[in-house]
């Protein structure tokens, strides 16, 4: 019998390189991407959507999403809406930062240890959502 | 113009899948933070997808320099579409060219040689910087 492809969730971060909330979201999901979650989740730089192809573009058609976004301007989930589809979920870090009372984090190009707190908490947060996603939460 | 309108407006490359986005980022750190900030200003090419209204104007007016990771080239073709002047399209992989002995690697964080071809490209940017400011120097001392 054949063997189906492997549903995955498509992560995609904001990557905004002039805030550490950026740094963040990258961290966080590379955290996911090659550790916490390797067999379950797939990723896309977000200006793929527009520099790439048609299958880029149907990059979100194609899989769940998740949007990480470092501010409430949302590059990554209006990106992904915009270009491809509506993610399935969303994570903004500056949302988080202030949802969890952490310290502001700095450094764009080395986080602080407050970011690295942020980077920890966001990617617990994203292997929640990605089991939820995939039906393996509560196993 | 104002002074900040007339720095060299520096876009990387946000690939998240290689090495040689990390790379790109961190080249434009070292360039826009420790090499030459007065002459430059750092544009997240997040902004620039979603049509930011405030970095398309300092796009549009002002000299760029793109650091592309891949041969996609998203940094590029989104200056091109904002209308901004490209004084040089800098690539990792042309960098990476140039020095072949570099096995870059890491994504979250570059090993030794990564770090060493982040110190090589960032030169090749303040080349193309230096470079850009010499002819208004001359103007300005004359």
């Amino acid at each position: 019998m054949p063997e189906l492809p492997r549903k995955k969730v498509g992560i995609i971060a904001c990557s905004g390189e002039e805030l550490p909330e950026g740094t963040i979201t990258r961290l966080a999901v590379l955290r996911v991407l090659h550790q916490l979650r390797p067999d379950d989740t797939v990723t896309i730089c977000l200006p793929l959507f527009l520099a790439g192809g048609e299958g880029d573009r149907n990059f979100a058609r194609t899989h769940p999403t998740i949007a990480v976004d470092g501010c409430e301007k949302r590059c990554a989930f209006r990106g992904t809406e915009k270009y491809s589809n509506r993610p399935a979920a969303a994570i903004v870090v500056t949302d988080l930062i202030a949802r969890h009372g952490l310290v502001q984090p700095h450094g764009c190009r080395k986080l602080d240890a407050a970011g690295m707190l942020a980077v920890e908490i966001a990617s617990q947060q994203l292997i929640e959502m990605v089991d939820e996603l995939l039906g393996k939460d509560g196993v | 113009m104002s002074s900040a309108q007339r720095k060299v407006a520096i876009v990387p490359c946000s690939g998240i899948g290689k090495p040689y986005g990390t790379i790109s980022r961190i080249a434009a750190y070292q360039v826009t933070e420790e090499d030459r900030p007065e002459q430059t200003r750092l544009v997240p090419l997040a902004l620039l997808v979603m049509g930011d209204e405030e970095y398309g104007r300092i796009v549009a007016e002002s000299p760029a320099i793109t650091i592309d990771g891949c041969p996609q080239a998203c940094a590029t073709k989104m200056v091109q579409q904002c209308g901004g002047t490209i004084v040089r399209e800098c690539s990792v992989l042309g960098t990476a060219r140039n020095h072949r002995d570099l096995k870059p690697q890491g994504i979250a964080e570059l090993n030794e040689d990564g770090e060493k071809l982040v110190v090589a490209l960032a030169e090749v940017v303040v080349e193309v910087i230096d470079a850009c400011a010499q002819p208004s120097k001359g103007v300005n001392h004359a």
